[in-house]
């Protein structure tokens, strides 16, 4: 291989060499500016752990596995795997193929940033090129390889549908110019080097192409005019990618990190928030997913159109779409990226200004003795504002106890304080944060030794924000199974087939999803929906929304009974007192709590 | 003047022309199921923070209706979501007060 042109450089590369170091100048810029918003203590751990053997290892694994080979599409979806992990992948390759070819034929133009990437429109072919002949393939494949996956993006655009999306996100005009320049880089590639073949040398694609072209257009003239094209092409991609959903290309190098290296969200728009929104890349498997999506009007509340407009800084907009959410966690289950929508706007949730904010300082103080008699520990029951609401859990999660021949305690069974999670849902955490203090001087005082907790949603609550010393919180469910394994409960089985609806706290938020079902297979049939466990879908009475209204609330429960129902099983069982009472509203069929069905079936001896 | 300990109670009228409606009105706008409440009073029973603060749903639309203060009542709502639950009428009731908060 020889050099062809002398000076090593051509106009045509000038465009992309301006794209290039726009991109490069802005990414740096950026990364310099997230950087500098990180707190001190962030930006230690992220230097730790960049620097520790084993997160270098993850990182660079993930790296690959995520923005390369996209791992987690292909699980959910192969054609869609298969699209991106094509053209990442591919590209990816081209890149690297087109260094090796140059440090190989000729090395001293590796200073050259445009060498590898024009490489075939400055070298020609000489009689010892031929060695390079297995690279010229493998340069032809990834092409193709590429190719094949733009081919499919085009047909994803026109219908969605045949890669299993009902629905995508709607692509702003800046995305459109993106996406095309995108779309025309590969096949613009294609014919340059085809026209250039019969100098530079090629493969099955090349080669062929080359000779047909040959025959009506006459490649010389065509030549230049194809890889400025390609060129302007590339330059006009990277223009619009740091104002596009490409710029998750770099902003997940550098989430993936961030994120390793355990880093959180703590403020709504800098820093690793900033990081998460520029990753998502808007490819919509979000709207399909959010539960909102039944109806039309909330279509664009999901989360890729927060990160949309928190990217455009629409303040509007994003107190819309961040009190609408149900904050079932959902979009961030489906997220290939890993944008933790409910986080996000939680924070946007948390930045809201209020005229007046409540004070808890006159709640009374703990009422509950200690009554412990010192041989069993004592278990101190709470029900929490739902399960008042639906007092039949309560009743049955006593009896339970009661049969059981537990030393309990029911802290609010005359009412209590709530647990805070709502306040804190809403973004009021200051507010939560005074009744998880009085909650916790009450439990502290009680002398319990489990704190048995029958509402998911006080359960994630007491997990992850009080501090309770050594008092173990634990979900009625595993408390259940324990009593059946140590054989303090005997139980019938019952004929009836039930489907069990995963409340959206109990398995996306604290990953339970095996206990229930081990507890219902014990005393009755079990089916299962659809869309279960991880999939499973929010019963739309959630206390995430803040600003959903009851005619919208309704078409979310009926489209979430439509996916349990679709399991035929004669009722629906739930382990969560708000969705039991959201159920019940609509539902053709008995929908009964866990504790319930548990509590009916017991022997009595 | 004689003290007997008591006196004649302050008249309850309300001058409903001296009313300044324009919380009422913004709130109503924002949260516009405010407007169907029809005073049952579910919310009231099966508020978390009546006890403490005499916090009802239904007692701060009507006190907003009569430009009258709310403070009191929300200084303890625990934001628990069982008014809007129990509520018959579909108001939606946490963002009515979360509004209320936010323009007070």
């Amino acid at each position: 291989m020889i050099d062809r042109i002398p000076s090593g450089f051509h106009p045509f590369v000038i465009p992309f060499l301006l794209g290039m170091a726009f991109v490069l100048g802005y990414c740096a810029f950026g990364l310099f500016r997230i950087i500098k918003q990180l707190s001190w203590k962030e930006r230690r751990k992220l230097a730790v752990s960049l620097i520790t053997p084993e997160t270098v290892v993850k990182n660079i694994r993930d790296i690959f596995c995520d923005c390369l080979f996209h791992v987690k599409l292909w699980k959910r979806n192969k054609l869609l795997g298969y699209m991106h992990s094509s053209i990442a992948f591919g590209w990816f390759m081209l890149i690297v193929l087109g260094h090796l070819e140059v440090i190989l034929f000729v090395p001293k133009r590796i200073n050259l940033f445009y060498y590898p990437i024009f490489f075939n429109y400055f070298v020609a072919e000489d009689e010892i090129t031929l060695r390079g002949s297995l690279l010229f393939f493998l340069m032809d494949f990834f092409l193709l390889v590429v190719l094949s996956g733009i081919v499919l993006a085009m047909i994803k655009r026109v219908s969605s549908r045949l890669f299993g999306m009902r629905r995508t996100a709607r692509p702003s005009f800046l995305n459109l110019v993106g996406l095309y320049a995108l779309w025309a880089i590969f096949p613009l590639r294609l014919l340059a080097e085809s026209f250039t073949a019969h100098i530079s040398g090629g493969s099955f694609l090349t080669i062929p192409a080359n000779w047909v072209f040959r025959q009506f257009l006459g490649n010389e003239l065509n030549m230049l005019p194809t890889w400025w094209a390609y060129s302007i092409a590339l330059g006009v991609f990277m223009c619009v990618l740091p104002f596009t959903r490409y710029m998750h290309i770099p902003a997940e190098m550098l989430l993936i990190p961030m994120r390793n290296a355990g880093l959180k969200m703590v403020d709504a728009r800098k820093g690793f928030t900033r990081v998460q929104v520029l990753s998502c890349p808007n490819c919509g498997v979000c709207v399909d997913a959010c539960p909102m999506s039944a109806n039309r009007a909330n279509l664009k509340d999901c989360t890729v159109y927060l990160t949309r407009q928190v990217r455009r800084g629409n303040e509007r907009r994003i107190e819309q779409i961040s009190d609408k959410c149900l904050m079932c966690g959902k979009c961030k289950e489906v997220c290939q990226v890993g944008v933790d929508g409910a986080q996000l706007r939680l924070m946007q949730r948390a930045r809201r200004q209020y005229g007046f904010s409540p004070d808890f300082s006159n709640l009374p103080q703990s009422q509950i003795i200690s009554s412990s008699s010192q041989k069993n520990e004592k278990v101190l029951y709470f029900g929490g504002c739902m399960t008042q609401l639906t007092p039949a859990i309560g009743k049955s999660v006593e009896s339970i106890l009661r049969k059981s021949g537990v030393d309990y305690e029911w802290m609010d069974r005359e009412g209590g304080i709530c647990c805070g999670r709502p306040l804190y849902t809403a973004g009021r955490t200051r507010e939560a944060e005074q009744l998880v203090q009085k909650n916790q001087e009450i439990i502290k005082n009680s002398g319990a030794k489990v704190l048995l907790v029958s509402c998911p949603i006080c359960y994630k609550m007491f997990l992850e924000h009080y501090d309770l010393n050594d008092i173990r919180v634990v979900h009625y469910v595993p408390f259940m199974l324990d009593f059946i394994a140590s054989g303090k409960i005997q139980l019938i089985q019952s004929e009836v087939s039930y489907v069990f609806h995963d409340p959206c706290e109990l398995g996306r938020g604290c990953g339970m999803y095996d206990e229930p079902r081990q507890l219902l297979k014990r005393v009755a049939q079990i089916r299962e929906a659809e869309k279960n466990r991880e999939m499973s879908v929010c019963c739309g009475g959630s206390l995430g929304s803040l600003s959903l209204d009851f005619a919208q609330r309704e078409k979310i429960t009926r489209a979430s009974l439509d996916n349990l129902c679709g399991s035929g099983a004669d009722a629906i069982a739930t382990a969560c007192p708000l969705c039991k009472t959201t159920f019940s509203r609509y539902s053709d069929r008995p929908v009964r709590d866990l504790a319930e069905i548990v509590d009916e079936l017991i022997i009595d001896n | 003047m004689t003290d007997f300990g008591f006196s004649i109670s302050k008249s309850a009228t309300i001058d409903m022309d001296a009313v300044d409606m324009e919380l009422y009105e913004r709130v109503c706008r924002q949260v516009p199921s405010a407007r169907i409440c029809m005073s049952c009073g579910s919310c009231s029973a099966s508020c978390v923070a009546a006890p403490y603060s005499g916090m009802s749903v239904r007692k701060v639309i009507l006190a907003l209706q009569r430009g009258k203060d709310v403070r009191t009542m929300l200084s303890n709502c625990m934001l628990c979501g069982k008014c809007s639950m129990a509520c018959p009428r579909g108001v939606n009731t946490r963002n009515l007060i979360l509004t209320v908060c936010r323009n007070l």
